[in-house]
């Protein structure tokens, strides 16, 4: 089974994205590229939250083509945002809560995911109250709860920096080399990239380079 | 007079709910949209921010009489008129109070931005479900907001509810209109009473809300 994707469009005024590719559905793959380079927009055409003209296929099941677009509610996707990844207005068991009760039958555990993302001790706090860090973590943790068959990771070290940065990723390369699912991880670090992947796909100017 | 004080408060609380009703699905269409002609809406929505209250009542009033095309679909039903009832005092006030509720759950709906709404998606969530479990959480201060305000304008009106209503007492009078012929007869003390105490009620009001919004705002990043 192999996630294919063939993106074409315009995106700016002077942006066009034109990116095909095709990956096995398992493994990391890491799509590294400076900013501007349009790699967040193919995550979010992956995801569904975007819609740029092309194709998308996730093993038989066509996502995207010229007549279907399939919402992103129904592609089981999980999204790690750069940045903020969590319902404002939810704890963080709350964050997790409405993830389990929209999630179908697959196999993340709570009570492993909450260890495994170390947020434990985070379950009563408030989004408004973690740090870069803990939040990041929370996001990771509730995106897995939504059972996802596909995750996608947009920058999740960006905002971080120092020992805060280090440690997650420490502890990401123990989660990815885990996990049973595809996962696509956006980044513009090289080191990253070679770290956690098991290919990288490189893009510049909204092409494969 | 308890009678007067009665009617005003129902017709307020009844206008208030079903304005919040109303005005919801149409401030989040004003807020989510992308079409370029949303403003038209929007403007129209506006306007009985600035127009005279006898235009409205006027309007409504010839709308809801007995020669309006639109009274003519109720004939069947045994309705030939709702000018000078209280269904009328209601529509007129649902008119007249628009903006103030639309306004307030707009801001509010913008506020929540497109990030937590993609987040929900990506979780499963349908639309319903995101603006049920998503949107109106995080707008319950522009809720509060529009409650407060479509109540306290609906107390204060009083060029409409004159036209359409007709200040029939126990029927369509109210505390504003109250005042008026209290004044047409020259009974100055006992229109005092009521003009301060709307006074002291739409203070405490506006004074509520603000309370409401810093205290909600607090918690928010």
């Amino acid at each position: 089974m192999t996630i294919a994707l063939r993106l074409a469009g315009k995106l700016g005024e002077d942006f066009m994205l034109d990116v095909a590719l095709e990956v096995p559905t398992d493994g990391v793959t890491a799509l590294l590229g400076p900013s501007g380079s349009g790699k967040t927009s193919v995550l979010r055409a992956l995801a569904g939250l975007d819609r740029i003209d092309g194709e998308i296929r996730f093993g038989p099941e066509v996502w995207q083509n010229a007549r279907v677009f399939l919402l992103p509610e129904h592609r089981r996707v999980a999204y790690v945002f750069q940045g903020i990844g969590l319902l404002p207005h939810l704890s963080v068991r709350g964050n997790l809560d409405f993830a389990e009760r929209r999630a179908r039958p697959g196999p993340f555990r709570r009570e492993d995911i909450i260890e495994r993302a170390g947020v434990g001790k985070l379950l009563d706090r408030m989004p408004a109250r973690l740090s870069g860090g803990e939040a990041q973590r929370a996001a990771i943790a509730r995106a897995l709860l939504s059972q996802p068959r596909l995750l996608l990771m947009d920058e999740p070290l960006s905002a971080l920096d120092g020992d805060a940065r280090n440690n997650l990723l420490a502890q990401l390369a123990v989660l990815l080399a885990d996990i049973q699912i595809p996962v696509f991880y956006v980044t513009h670090d090289l080191v990253e990239a070679e770290r956690l992947s098991e290919r990288t796909i490189r893009l510049v100017n909204g092409r494969i380079a | 007079m308890n009678l007067v004080i009665a009617t005003t408060i129902e017709l307020a609380i009844v206008t208030t709910i079903l304005l919040l009703l109303l005005a919801t699905p149409l401030a989040w269409w004003l807020a989510r949209s992308r079409r370029w002609w949303k403003e038209i809406i929007g403007a129209v929505a506006a306007l009985p921010l600035v127009l005279p209250p006898t235009v409205i009542g006027f309007y409504v009033l010839i709308a809801l009489g007995p020669d309006s095309p639109l009274m003519v679909l109720f004939q069947p039903f045994g309705i030939r008129t709702l000018a000078f009832t209280f269904t009328g005092l209601v529509i007129g006030s649902l008119f007249y109070s628009l903006p103030f509720a639309v306004q307030p759950l707009r801001t509010a709906f913008e506020a929540v931005g497109d990030r937590p709404l993609e987040i929900a998606a990506t979780m499963g969530a349908g639309p319903l479900d995101r603006f049920l479990h998503v949107a109106v959480p995080l707008s319950r201060r522009g809720f509060m907001s529009a409650a407060i305000l479509v109540f306290a304008h609906t107390i204060g009106e009083f060029g409409v509810v004159l036209m359409i209503g007709g200040a029939i007492p126990g029927k369509t009078e109210v505390l504003s209109t109250r005042i008026y012929q209290l004044v047409e007869s020259l009974q100055f003390g006992q229109a005092h009473e009521i003009a301060a105490g709307l006074i002291i009620f739409s203070f405490l009001a506006l004074f509520a809300m603000l309370l409401i919004e810093r205290r909600i705002g607090g918690i928010r990043p």
